[in-house]
C-alpha cells in the first residue's frame, strides 16, 4: 500500500537569512543576498558576484572530533539540519532508536580538496595532512558527518545531480517512504561558497557581469538578464510518513504529492524544452492533479538567457499563462546543489504565510516570459499547492509538487 | 629546547588542539586518556608535534609512551639527537 509523505521540519542557512524567521523576512521584502567579492576579482574571476553567508561557529554545539571532518558543505548542512530537526521535534535520542535515513544533495567539495592538496604541496608529506581532511574531501561529506552526529540508522546516501541535487534528494526520499521502505528521512542540499568552488563555472562566461549594483545582477526572466550569480549555504527538509508524523505529534508543513524527473539526453550544459516538459508532466501525473490546481510555481530560472526561456516555454506549455511564477534565485542567486531543497523551503514559508515572494529585478519581459505570469512584487495569495522546478547540468530535471496538508 | 620549554610548548599546543585544560597535561597523567585519543586522533597528534616541536614520532615511539612524562622524555631525546 502506498503511503502519504509529509514534511515536518525545515532548516535554512541561506544568504538571505540564517534560520527560517530571517529568511521569511527577506522573502517578504524581496531582499537580495548578493555581493561583489573583491577576493574573487583578485583570484581571476570574470564575475566576482556571489551570494554570501559566513561560516558558522560550531564549537558551542559539537566536539572537536565531530567538527574536524567538516568543511563548508557539512558545516552549513549541520546548521540547517539542527533547525529542521528541532521543528520536527526530533532529537538524537529518538533518532538513534528509530530508523531514520539521510539523502542529502551535494556535488562538490572543491574548497576542502584544494586546501588539503595545498598542505601536501607545501610539506610534501601526506602524513601531515591530519585526520579530518578525508571526511571533508569526499562528496558524501554531509552524509558522513550528519549520520554520525545524529546516529542515523536508515538509508544513508549522497545525491549528486548538479543543480537538481537538493530537489532529487527530496524526491527520492519521498519514493522510499511512499513505498514503505523508510519512516522518515533527512533530505536537503548543501552548496559550498568559496573562490575555488565556482572558478571553472565562472570560466564558462555564464555569470552576470552587471557589477554596478550586485542586488540587480540576478534577474530571472527579465529581457536584460546576462547570466546567473552563484551562491550557497544549505537547506534541510525532514520528510516522513503521515502515520509517523501523526503518532509523534510533529507539525505538518505540507504533503509531497508529485515527483517528476527526466534526463535531456542531449547537450552537457544547454537545457532543452523536451526534458523540462516531461519532468513537469510526470510530476502532475504522479500528483494526479490538473494544471489549474497549481497555485504557484517556484521556477528554477537562474537568470541565464537560454535556461529561463526554455523554462518559460515549458511552464507555459504544461501549466498555462495564469499560474503565478517567481524565481527566488533573483534574491538568493543560484544556490546550485542546495537550490532544489532551499526553494522547497522558501515555497513552504510562502504557503504557510499566504504570499508569493517577488521575482525581483523582473522589469522587462522577453518573448517567452511575457507568456507566463511572473510575479515581480510581494503578493498576498493563498497557496494550497505549489510546484518547484530544478534543472541541472547534464540535463537532469526534477519537479516536485507539494500541497497543504488536509487530513 | 630544554625540558621546561618542551613542557610549556607541549601544554599549549595539546590543549589547543585537543581542547583540554593545560592543567590536565601533567607528568603522571595518561596521555591517551587525558586527550581522549582514538586511532584517528593519533594522526593529528603527529601533525601538531611536527608543527610545534619539529619532529615526527613513529608508531614505535608511541608504544613506549603512557604518560606525558614519557612523551617529554621522548621529545628531550629527539632534541638531543638533533643537536
Amino acid at each position: 500500500m502506498e503511503r502519504r509523505v509529509v514534511i515536518t521540519g525545515i532548516g535554512l542557512y541561506s544568504c538571505i537569512g540564517i534560520g527560517k524567521e530571517n529568511v521569511l523576512e527577506s522573502l517578504r521584502n524581496g531582499k537580495s543576498g548578493i555581493i561583489y567579492e573583491k577576493e574573487r576579482e583578485e583570484f581571476g574571476y570574470r564575475s566576482p558576484l556571489t551570494g554570501m553567508v559566513e561560516g558558522p561557529d560550531l564549537k558551542p554545539y559539537l566536539s572537536r572530533r565531530e567538527r574536524i571532518g567538516m568543511h563548508q558543505p557539512a558545516m552549513f548542512a549541520y546548521m540547517a539540519t539542527r533547525e529542521a530537526l528541532e521543528q520536527a521535534k526530533l532529537d538524537v535520542d529518538f533518532l538513534s532508536e528509530n530508523e531514520t535515513g539521510i539523502i542529502y544533495g551535494n556535488d562538490s567539495t572543491a574548497g576542502a580538496v584544494i586546501e588539503t592538496i595545498d598542505k601536501v604541496r607545501a610539506r610534501k608529506d601526506t602524513t601531515l595532512i591530519g585526520s579530518g581532511d578525508i571526511f571533508q574531501n569526499m562528496n558524501c561529506t554531509v552524509n558522513m558527518n550528519l549520520s554520525t552526529i545524529y546516529k542515523l540508522k536508515g538509508i544513508n546516501i549522497t545525491l549528486s545531480a548538479a543543480c537538481a541535487s537538493g530537489s532529487h534528494s527530496i524526491g527520492m526520499g519521498y519514493l522510499l517512504i511512499k513505498q514503505g521502505l523508510q519512516e522518515r528521512i533527512v533530505c536537503g542540499g548543501a552548496q559550498e561558497i568559496n573562490k575555488y568552488s565556482m572558478a571553472s563555472f565562472d570560466g564558462l562566461g555564464a555569470f552576470s557581469i552587471r557589477f554596478d549594483d550586485p542586488t540587480k545582477a540576478c534577474r530571472p526572466f527579465d529581457a536584460n538578464r546576462d547570466g546567473l550569480v552563484p551562491s550557497g549555504g544549505a537547506a534541510t527538509i525532514i520528510i516522513e510518513s503521515l502515520e509517523s508524523a501523526l503518532e509523534r505529534g510533529a507539525p505538518i508543513l505540507g504533503e509531497i504529492i508529485g515527483y517528476g524527473f527526466s534526463s535531456n539526453g542531449e547537450h552537457i550544459s544547454n537545457p532543452n524544452f523536451d526534458g523540462q516538459y516531461r519532468s513537469l508532466k510526470m510530476a502532475l501525473k504522479q500528483a494526479n492533479i490538473s494544471a489549474d490546481e497549481v497555485d504557484y510555481v517556484n521556477a528554477h530560472a537562474t537568470s541565464t538567457p537560454v535556461g529561463d526561456s526554455m523554462e518559460a516555454q515549458a511552464i507555459h506549455a504544461v501549466l498555462g499563462s495564469d499560474v503565478p511564477v517567481s524565481s527566488t534565485k533573483s534574491m538568493t542567486g543560484h544556490e546550485c546543489w542546495m537550490a532544489g531543497a532551499s526553494e522547497v523551503a522558501y515555497s513552504l514559508l510562502m504557503m504557510e504565510n499566504n504570499f508569493i515572494a517577488p521575482n525581483i529585478n523582473f522589469e522587462t519581459p522577453d518573448e517567452d516570459s511575457k507568456k507566463i505570469n511572473v510575479i515581480s512584487e510581494y503578493t498576498e495569495k493563498k497557496i494550497d499547492c505549489f510546484l518547484s522546478n530544478s534543472f541541472g547540468f547534464g540535463g537532469t530535471n526534477s519537479s516536485l509538487i507539494i500541497k497543504k496538508f488536509v487530513k | 629546547m630544554n625540558r621546561v620549554e618542551i613542557i610549556t610548548t607541549t601544554k599549549r599546543f595539546l590543549s589547543e588542539e585537543f581542547e583540554v585544560e593545560e592543567t590536565e597535561i601533567e607528568d603522571a597523567n595518561n596521555l591517551q586518556k587525558t586527550l581522549d585519543l582514538d586511532s584517528l586522533d593519533y594522526v593529528d597528534l603527529v601533525v601538531v608535534i611536527e608543527e610545534n616541536l619539529g619532529f615526527k614520532p613513529t608508531s614505535d615511539d608511541f608504544k613506549g609512551i603512557k604518560t606525558f612524562s614519557d612523551f617529554f622524555d621522548l621529545a628531550e631525546k629527539k632534541f638531543a639527537e638533533k643537536s
